[in-house]
């Protein structure tokens, strides 16, 4: 935005021959052409933004009451709400969080702190972008061999285990890229007062990268909350209250995929309104990481 | 114990702690490899590498072949980037040079929200709202005027339904634009400001400093983004299941219905009883495994070059 | 921040474990899981079983097949299919298996104009638009079955389920009874190699790809083509008579069926005998391990079966399934009773 300025100057150049003019001219329509696609296709990023939510708002908020955080999910034809599933979904996705984000912050502070230039890092990076990609569907028949069949059941703990592979390689790239912005004076002047390695992390690296990790960590839940594929070999689901991490445990995602794909109107609605509620939560989430950096940026600026 | 002796032992202690964590991401993607290899051995007994050229899938027969799966996983990727990566050049140019701070903060926000709807929404989203209005709006008119063509004319023939390949590609090239446009801006940022200004005083208008200083600037993290972004939409299962059609048929048509490898396993794999049905299924996501790895490796050369670049 | 970031996670942690601590001591849970097809019925007859015992019985459709798969790995205690498993392969797994309840597979079409039952069609026309060889709705074939009926020279697209499901494997299993032509080239599967058309995923899927395109033909499950406003077809049933699909039709049909004599219940409802039998009806089933370590829970398991079959009939036929009738169900608990057993041997019903 600072270089705003020349332009004007350009506009005001003096243009001689008629030629010239033309050519000018040409370029000006060029120019003025792509300026205005990318005007347009910033709107249609905005509408398409504004369209989906328009839609959630629609159909889903009909079905918004306080039943819906008071009540079980219903067979059709009965009242109900989402609650078992509201509870079951923030259980699992707290747990996949303690599990994963620990973990990928650690290995995001090996990469970025320990082996920045090992070569045995730059196949962990690698192999974890590979993970970052992978299709969630696959994670989940993982972990139902891994974990389901030899407990002989499915269970909230499963469901957990796969939202916390999922989470893992989001921390680790986000954790690493964080703490790689931290300037390297800071660690070497706490390294000049003797402190050892371990607290230079604690309390210079992971301080000064504080918000960016918690973007991070608020990044991968946003990610795990709305995975529907690797829950349905995992916690499968339950139609009842379920706050037992050992048995089937009800989650949002499965319930609105069942919901969504049968012919009830009233499961609808409910599915509707589960999706309004993810998608309100995962956008605060979003809002919120978002500001944390914005807050980190002032600070620094 | 005295302090002295505390210090190095627990620094070294979490230096290790932090190793192990990384190689246990190591441990993690192997073990899911051999998982995925294990599975995939059945059908390959069977039917060897035929299973990656043949175009039959059929259940009954428990014959399989990969080829339509693997092909309409390639063409909803490349349509989702031809749409994809021109509308994210557009929105990064007019974060970066366009838009004033106060316009751009928001719409950047808005465009970064898109990253964080959940798939299973962008599926119930393309299915019950997109597809019928994408099916009476746009591909009536595609079937009145395009498929009557000739030569052209087979690569939109289809009912007007709104759903096959051409939604799916659409809806992955919804979900991938802030990907790539998150990545171009940050590069376009890069940019040192005197090189734009140089430009401007030369005369260039602000497309050709953006052709012609911007992008070549940017090459190699611009073609990181893209791939990036192929990745993901190479392995996005819930939100193309809904709007595919899911049909293992090889069309001439990108309006058709289609499966990809992700929604093929997601259709099918509850299903599966026969063990080669699992197996074939499991190969599957194997082969996107390996597709997956190929597009990271060419994205990383491009962004190491960039690095090389940055660090000239 | 940091620590503040971290409190919130022990906090979490906590939170979470006395959560899991509270719910550890809670009432009997049984758990199955299979079939999308019943899934809606066996939803309602929990609700109403655990108002009356407090007993939870937690069934979750993930589709027939993996109703089955599960069941075999023993992750649930009951599995539900819409496709029975032989003798052979109920032996082999060591597997008991009972039909659970009824419904039927609708054949509906979108033609402007066109209200439901308008449409009368034969198995073997049925059979020949899916294998594409009527390929116009003005086709002699369909002409002929609909004297007075004018319909459109309009092409037919067809439309079918691309995931697999029970009701593909009723529909082809139907269409095989039918057409020698089907039954040698396509053949009978949860999902089947289709030669046109375009797949939906699930009834729904199905449901909304007839509703959009003209000139379409699907088939789904009765509640689908109710509660969707679809217009269903009549078809011609094994005695050549024209019925329309209601719940009487089923009946009809699951009526004529001869579960005494079908070994480890392997009968398949389609295409019985019968002058008011709808050709595609179906039963879903209900799949239990012969041998079960814990008798206490099977019991919980058979138990709620038992408390369904007989108060079960009036949630059933509100959404539109059809119960089985009595003596089926007599039948069915003597087969509990003589191979469902502990696994030191004891009987458990």
């Amino acid at each position: 935005m600072s270089v705003q300025a020349p332009v004007k100057q350009t506009t005001e150049r003096q243009v001689s021959t008629p030629y010239q003019r033309r050519m000018y001219m040409r370029r000006r329509i060029v120019s003025m052409f792509h300026m205005t696609m990318a005007h347009l296709v910033t709107l249609l990023g905005v509408a398409m933004l504004a369209w989906i939510l328009w839609s959630l708002f629609g159909e889903g908020f009909s079905a918004i009451s306080v039943k819906l955080f008071t009540e079980m999910t219903p067979p059709p034809g009965s009242d109900g709400g989402l609650l078992n599933a509201i509870v079951g979904s923030l259980m699992m996705v707290g747990i996949a969080t303690i599990l994963g984000i620990p973990v990928g912050l650690f290995v995001g502070t090996y990469l970025a702190e320990y082996g920045r230039y090992s070569k045995i890092s730059s196949v962990v990076r690698f192999i974890n972008d590979i993970l970052l990609s992978a299709p969630s569907i696959l994670i989940g028949l993982f972990v139902y061999e891994l974990v389901v069949v030899p407990m002989g059941h499915f269970s909230g703990y499963a469901g957990a285990i796969a939202l916390a592979v999922i989470a893992l390689p989001v921390v680790v790239r986000t954790s690493e890229d964080m703490l790689l912005l931290v300037p390297d004076s800071l660690r070497e002047a706490a390294a000049a007062l003797g402190i050892p390695r371990w607290r230079i992390i604690m309390q210079v690296s992971y301080r000064a990268a504080g918000p960016g990790l918690m973007t991070g960590a608020l990044l991968a839940v946003a990610r795990i909350s709305g995975e529907t594929a690797p829950l349905l070999f995992t916690s499968l689901n339950n139609q009842f209250w379920s706050a037992n991490l050992n048995k089937p445990m009800a989650n949002l995602p499965v319930v609105i995929f069942n919901f969504a794909m049968s012919p009830y109107d009233d499961w609808r609605s409910l599915a509707w309104a589960g999706a309004l509620l993810i998608t309100l939560a995962v956008l605060g989430l979003t809002i919120a990481a978002r500001t944390l950096l914005a807050a980190k940026s002032r600070m620094k600026g | 114990m005295s302090v002295k002796q505390f210090r190095p032992a627990f620094d070294r202690g979490f230096h290790n702690l932090t190793f192990g964590l990384a190689m246990f991401v190591l441990v993690l993607l192997v073990a899911i490899l051999a998982f995925l290899v294990v599975g995939s051995i059945p059908v390959l007994k069977n039917q060897g590498l035929g299973f990656f050229i043949s175009a039959e899938w059929n259940p009954v027969t428990d014959v399989y072949g990969a080829l339509p799966a693997i092909i309409q996983t390639l063409i909803t990727a490349v349509i989702a980037l031809l749409i994809g990566v021109p509308v994210s050049f557009g929105i990064a140019i007019f974060l970066t040079e366009l838009a004033p701070a106060w316009i751009a903060r928001p719409v950047g926000v808005a465009i970064e929200m898109l990253a964080a709807i959940p798939s299973i929404i962008y599926g119930m989203w393309g299915l019950f709202v997109f597809a019928p209005t994408f099916g009476t709006v746009i591909q009536r008119w595609v079937m009145a005027n395009l498929a009557p063509l000739p030569v052209i004319g087979p690569l939109f023939a289809s009912p007007p339904m709104g759903i096959g390949i051409f939604t799916a590609s659409i809806i992955l090239a919804i979900m991938i634009v802030p990907f790539i446009t998150a990545m171009m801006r940050d590069v376009f940022t890069t940019v040192p400001a005197v090189l734009k200004e140089s430009a401007y005083g030369l005369g260039c208008t602000r497309w050709e400093v953006v052709y012609r200083i911007v992008l070549p600037y940017c090459r190699a993290g611009t073609v990181g983004a893209v791939m990036l972004g192929l990745g993901r939409a190479l392995g996005e299962t819930m939100a193309v299941t809904f709007v595919i059609g899911n049909s293992h048929r090889l069309t001439a048509s990108i309006m058709g219905p289609g499966a990809t490898i992700s929604s093929s396993i997601a259709n099918e794999f509850v299903e599966a009883d026969s063990k080669l049905h699992t197996s074939a299924l499991v190969t599957l996501g194997l082969t996107l495994f390996v597709i997956t790895f190929i597009v990271l490796a060419v994205a990383r050369l491009f962004l190491l070059r960039l690095k090389k670049q940055a660090g000239h | 921040m940091l620590t503040t970031f971290k409190k919130s996670i022990l906090g979490g942690a906590a939170l979470l474990m006395a959560a899991g601590v509270f719910a550890s001591a809670q009432a009997t849970e049984i758990s199955g899981a299979g079939a999308t097809f019943p899934y809606p019925v066996y939803a309602k007859w929990a609700e109403a079983y655990e108002a009356k015992t407090g007993v939870k019985m937690n069934y979750q459709s993930i589709g027939s097949g993996g109703g089955i798969k599960q069941i075999k790995a023993s992750t649930v205690d009951f599995g539900a299919s819409d496709a029975p498993l032989t003798k052979e392969e109920l032996d082999e797994a060591g597997l008991v298996q009972w039909p659970m309840i009824m419904g039927g597979v609708v054949p509906v079409v979108n033609i402007k104009g066109i209200k439901g039952g308008d449409v009368k069609l034969s198995g073997q026309v049925l059979a020949d638009i899916y294998l594409g060889k009527i390929t116009k709705w003005d086709d002699k074939a369909i002409a002929d079955l609909n004297p007075d009926l004018k319909l459109p020279s309009e092409a037919i697209s067809v439309v079918e389920r691309s995931d697999g499901s029970g009701t593909t494997f009723n529909f082809t299993n139907y269409l095989a009874a039918v057409s020698p032509e089907w039954k040698d080239s396509i053949g009978v599967n949860k999902s089947v190699q289709w030669p046109v058309g375009v797949g939906g995923k699930g009834n729904e899927g199905v449901a909304s790809y007839t509703k959009q395109i003209d000139g379409s033909i699907g088939y789904v499950e009765y509640a689908y083509a109710l509660q969707n406003d679809l217009a269903y077809t009549q078809m011609q049933n094994k005695d050549g008579e024209f019925v329309s699909p209601t719940a009487g039709s089923f009946a009809a049909a699951a009526a004529n069926a001869d579960w005494a004599n079908a070994p480890g219940y392997y009968l398949i409802l389609g295409n019985q005998p019968g002058a008011k039998s709808w050709p595609i009806t179906a039963a879903s089933f209900i799949l239990v391990h012969k041998s079960q370590d814990n008798a206490e829970t099977a019991k919980e398991v058979l138990k709620f079966f038992d408390w369904s079959f007989k108060n079960g009939s009036d949630i059933a036929d509100k959404l539109d399934y059809v119960a089985m009738p009595e003596n089926v169900v007599d039948m069915v608990e003597k087969t509990w009773t003589a191979d469902v057993k502990g696994s030191d041997g004891k009987k458990i019903w």
